[in-house]
């Protein structure tokens, strides 16, 4: 054996050990948790053979409580860079094999070696989340490491796209990262996130509740909002990443990378989906459908808020953000949740050169003092405040109600709509007919024999009057009344119209967004 | 999903009655209460550590009313009005929520 061959022999031993992570039982145990290892997710995340690892042979930094005695492997943290679609990405799993992933100085700057990594290199971050949370032995080091984190989840958003996956226990102040990024991605009984745990909401308050009960998977995805995805594997959690990574760019000076078009499916007809009574609902996702490449829609937040839709499709081979009034949930009604939904939403679309496309179908605001004590002024403000921040082409497609704050908010030509189509349907006025009837008429109903048959003759002569799209287009409101079969040959005109589509704002540090 | 299978619920939007599914979290939402004056109630959970007032008492408005632990902190919870203590609703020990009814003081 040459010299070199020896030194090659001895680097893929040091390698093996590493590549071991925390040894054959802590892998078992982690299997036997329904869970892959940290090595594992990265290669079934990456396109094959992409992988290149960083920082394997990093040491941890604890000196005390005779942590200087003990090895960890990679510290905690698996890092590196690869491919998913051939798009450059680089990435970072938690290693909970290896001293629980707990998160201590030398763990903390590999993940922010990598996060300065893909900021320079312009791709995006990918975070796998599976660790007991910081390294109580390594103190306030473990402190200043997730800090460091936070600071460059900040300083790289809005640049490039950041994703972070659920597979494990994500508690305390580790959760702050996944919070600040795009994408929170989490799997059926695997995904733990919370502030407190449940241990300590026991000794505190008395109450008792399982960690899937107070912050797993589905609680993210349906409740609290703050899971994008919700998978019932980590393979199908995988398939979602990937198919996110092919709609979006890899960083905000590029446009999503553009695929061969394809026609809608014929199944379903877009002329038949809206029922002829305007009190009945349908599934806005229908229309979409109908108006997207292949009938291919990544919905992002499918359970929480179902009241808006957003997520992705493809026009003409081009990604397009989709932001939909869902009438099928709550009416379709504006609230806090489905507020803050749709705009943070907006701003990725706006921040990452992502046309959007508003389908409208609301009859106003959630009425109710929960709304109103929860601060749905405040948080329906994001709606206004991000469509009017957008300069990326801004699309509005009235489908049936439009009425008063609503109208103003989805995306109106008041708040900078490049395009507003409005179907034959469409009923855009100041308030919905029975209201506005009551106010305007009050005099007429109140005096009248019978109250009720004058208050329906009134309703029926606003909706003649005002319920429909043509009072709007008189005053240029609206652009053009369009068949509903129309609707994706003129979207795609707008679109390819709107290409080159460029709109300044004032310089300034930053907006103040009613957060 | 499929609108066949699903039942539809009447919601009415301003006036306008529509049929539409309701979300759990909707289903779920607090129901609003007057706030009564003299009702104190706790702002955090935690554990009362010590009562200082008797059923009948007559307290001031600012006058200390019992001990909350809560946040490792001794919190001083004190009379929001004057008046009777007309009951309480704790004994020193218990562990309660946030939003608990602790005591409640008949305004003068």
């Amino acid at each position: 054996m040459t010299g070199l061959e020896k030194n090659i022999q001895a680097l893929r031993e040091r390698k093996a050990v590493v590549e071991k992570g925390g040894g054959e039982a802590a892998i078992e145990k982690q299997v036997a948790m329904g869970k892959l290892t940290a090595r594992e997710r990265i290669l079934s995340l990456l396109d094959p053979h992409s992988f290149n690892e960083y920082d394997m042979f990093v040491k941890h930094a604890g000196h005390d409580f005779g942590m200087e005695k003990k090895d960890f492997p990679g510290d905690g943290v698996v890092t590196g860079t690869g491919t998913i679609f051939g798009a450059p990405v680089c990435i970072y799993a938690q290693d909970f094999t290896v001293a629980g992933g707990s998160l201590g100085l030398q763990h903390a700057r590999k993940i922010t070696k990598i996060m300065d990594h893909a900021l320079k290199m312009k791709c995006p971050i990918i975070g796998i989340n599976d660790s007991g949370g910081a390294r109580i032995q390594e103190g306030v080091q473990a402190l200043a490491g997730y800090g460091e984190i936070f600071y460059r989840n900040t300083i790289a958003s809005g640049v490039i796209p950041q994703i972070s996956l659920i597979l494990g226990p994500c508690a305390g102040g580790a959760v702050y990262s996944p919070a600040l990024t795009d994408f929170v991605f989490v799997v059926e009984n695997i995904s733990k996130m919370f502030i407190t745990g449940p241990n300590v909401i026991k000794t505190v308050l008395g109450e008792d509740i399982s960690m899937e009960d107070l912050g797993g998977a589905r609680i993210h995805a349906e409740i609290t909002g703050n899971a994008h995805f919700y998978a019932i594997s980590e393979q199908e959690c995988f398939d979602q990443i990937k198919r996110l990574v092919s709609f979006i760019p890899w960083n905000n000076t590029k446009k999503a990378k553009s695929i061969e078009p394809k026609e809608p499916s014929t199944l379903l007809n877009i002329g038949n989906i809206i029922p002829s009574d305007p009190k009945l609902p349908y599934d806005v996702r229908d229309v979409i459908k109908c108006i997207v490449d292949d009938s291919d829609f990544l919905e992002v937040q499918e359970l929480w808020a179902a009241n808006i839709v957003i997520g992705f499709g493809r026009m003409a081979g081009n990604t397009v953000g989709f932001v939909a009034n869902q009438p099928m949930v709550l009416a379709g009604v504006l609230d806090c949740d489905s507020s803050d939904k749709a705009a943070r939403f907006i701003r990725f679309c706006d921040s990452f050169n992502i046309p959007i496309i508003t389908l409208e179908d609301m009859p106003g605001y959630l009425p109710g003092v929960d709304q109103e004590h929860a601060g749905v002024i405040r948080h329906g403000a994001k709606v206004l405040y991000a469509y009017s921040e957008a300069t990326v082409p801004k699309i509005t497609v009235i489908l049936r109600k439009a009425y008063g704050g609503g109208y103003i908010a989805m995306n109106s030509r008041h708040l900078g709509a490049d395009f507003m189509f409005a179907w034959p349907t469409a009923e855009i006025a100041v308030m919905g007919p029975e209201g506005a009837a009551n106010i305007i008429f009050r005099k007429e109903i109140m005096e009248a024999e019978d109250q009720d048959a004058m208050r329906q003759q009134k309703v029926k002569e606003y909706i003649e009057k005002f319920a429909n799209p043509y009072v709007a287009a008189s005053k240029g409101f609206i652009d053009s009344v369009i068949e509903p079969t129309e609707t994706r040959s003129l979207l795609l005109h707008a679109l390819e119209l709107s290409a080159l589509k460029e709109e300044y704002r004032p310089a300034k540090k930053h907006g103040l967004p009613p957060f | 999903m499929e609108t066949k299978d699903v039942e539809l619920v009447d919601f009415v939007v301003t006036a306008r009655k529509y049929k539409t599914l309701l979300t759990n979290k909707y289903k779920n939402r607090p129901i609003w209460h007057k706030p009564c004056a003299g009702e104190v109630i706790s702002n955090l959970p935690g554990t009362i550590v010590d009562i200082e007032v008797k059923k009948g008492q007559e307290v001031k408005e600012g006058d200390l009313l019992l001990i909350l632990e809560a946040m490792k902190m001794l919190n001083r919870v004190v009379s929001p009005v004057s008046g009777i203590v007309e009951d309480i609703y704790v004994q020193k020990g218990d562990k309660i929520s946030k939003d608990h009814l602790m005591i409640k003081i008949d305004p003068k």
